[in-house]
């Protein structure tokens, strides 16, 4: 049958989706409800980042660790736990596989966690991810019990070799870190998708709440926000926007969306109209 | 004798302790959420008490911020 469609659906049927059924989402031996993971950086103050965590339902929250200043008021982590949220440490600012793996280390002393975020950066302009670095640390965190996340390019081969030597997901940039420009490579985040076998997270990029929806619309499980929530100019309603974005995107990928065409397909029948 | 904690020269007495080190930093409770590396490997809590430290090393008092 001759065909205008431009975008095959996926080769295997889709699940069905009544609204308002379970739709957890499980990471290694952790079963989450909601698929907004937050990142805490950037909220200007504890107050605003407890009411985001809130505000976009999330369940899982990155934190990071930093020489100790005396000065420093109020404790994120009991922020966090009074939220009653999981802390997912991350290795931001490493720059090499030995400091990505002894900083996940401390992370499993202060946090009693063995799940990490894991970034190795190669290039403090782009903050993207230094593959060959991101994929040893991953590897040697894996052999030492961790449950790693690793934040990675969006390079389908690379994530293949994540899942392959362990990571209980993978976390590609739909664009630099902070940057807010969305998802610079949808085609690369569905060859991700369709390859792996563990959840992808849309690991930063996201700006505004329909980032977060595309994403979800392409197949990721979950996205990982921190900035276009924390430096929001309302925080906590753009926590909202993207908690619903999220539940939208990831509810009209499973109701299947229809092919694209390049003509108009009538929608009301053609036959039958009267003769005038 | 003399350490470095977070890359500042702290005078400790000889043989003090990890616990010592993170005593001198003068923190409200150093509780949950805080981490110690000496020489780049990790002193889990329950070994501050017993960790002496030598001469010279290098000590990280790290702790939970706001970060990803």
């Amino acid at each position: 049958m001759a065909s205008t469609d431009t975008e095959p659906r996926d080769a295997e049927p889709r699940p069905p989706a009544p609204v308002g059924a379970p739709d957890p989402l499980s990471i290694a031996d952790r079963e989450l409800r909601s698929r907004v993971l937050l990142g805490t950086g950037g909220f200007r103050s504890l107050d605003v980042l407890a009411a985001a965590v809130e505000e976009s339902g999330t369940e899982l929250v990155t934190v990071a660790l930093r020489r100790i200043d005396p000065s420093q008021r109020g404790s994120i982590v009991d922020v966090l736990d009074g939220a009653g949220v999981a802390l997912l440490p991350n290795t931001a600012g490493c720059f090499t596989a030995r400091d990505a793996v002894l900083t996940a280390r401390l992370a499993r002393e202060a946090f009693e966690t063995d799940w990490v975020k894991l970034e190795v950066i190669g290039d403090d302009r782009t903050l993207l991810p230094d593959a060959p670095a991101l994929l040893e640390a991953a590897e040697e965190l894996v052999d030492d019990g961790f449950t790693v996340l690793p934040y990675t390019n969006d390079d389908p081969v690379l994530a293949r070799r994540l899942e392959d030597v362990g990571c209980a997901a993978v976390m590609p940039a739909g664009s630099p870190i902070g940057s807010g420009q969305g998802l610079l490579n949808p085609y690369n985040l569905r060859l991700i998708r369709e390859r792996a076998g563990v959840p992808v997270i849309l690991d930063a990029g996201v700006g505004t709440a329909s980032d977060a929806a595309l994403a979800m619309e392409l197949g990721c499980d979950a996205i990982l926000c921190a900035t276009a929530i924390s430096r929001a100019e309302d925080p906590v309603a753009m926590a909202r926007a993207i908690r619903l974005a999220t539940e939208a995107g990831r509810l009209a990928h499973r109701a299947g969306r229809i092919p694209r065409r390049l003509y108009a397909q009538a929608s009301t029948p053609e036959d039958g109209r009267g003769e005038f | 004798m003399k350490v470095l904690v977070n890359g500042d020269e702290t005078e400790l007495a000889e043989g003090a302790t990890v616990q010592a080190a993170v005593e001198a930093l003068e923190l409200p409770a150093a509780g949950r959420g805080v981490a110690v590396a000496v020489d780049a490997e990790v002193v889990p809590r329950t070994e501050w008490h017993a960790h002496t430290l030598e001469d010279g090393a290098r000590i990280e008092v790290l702790r939970a911020i706001q970060g990803g």
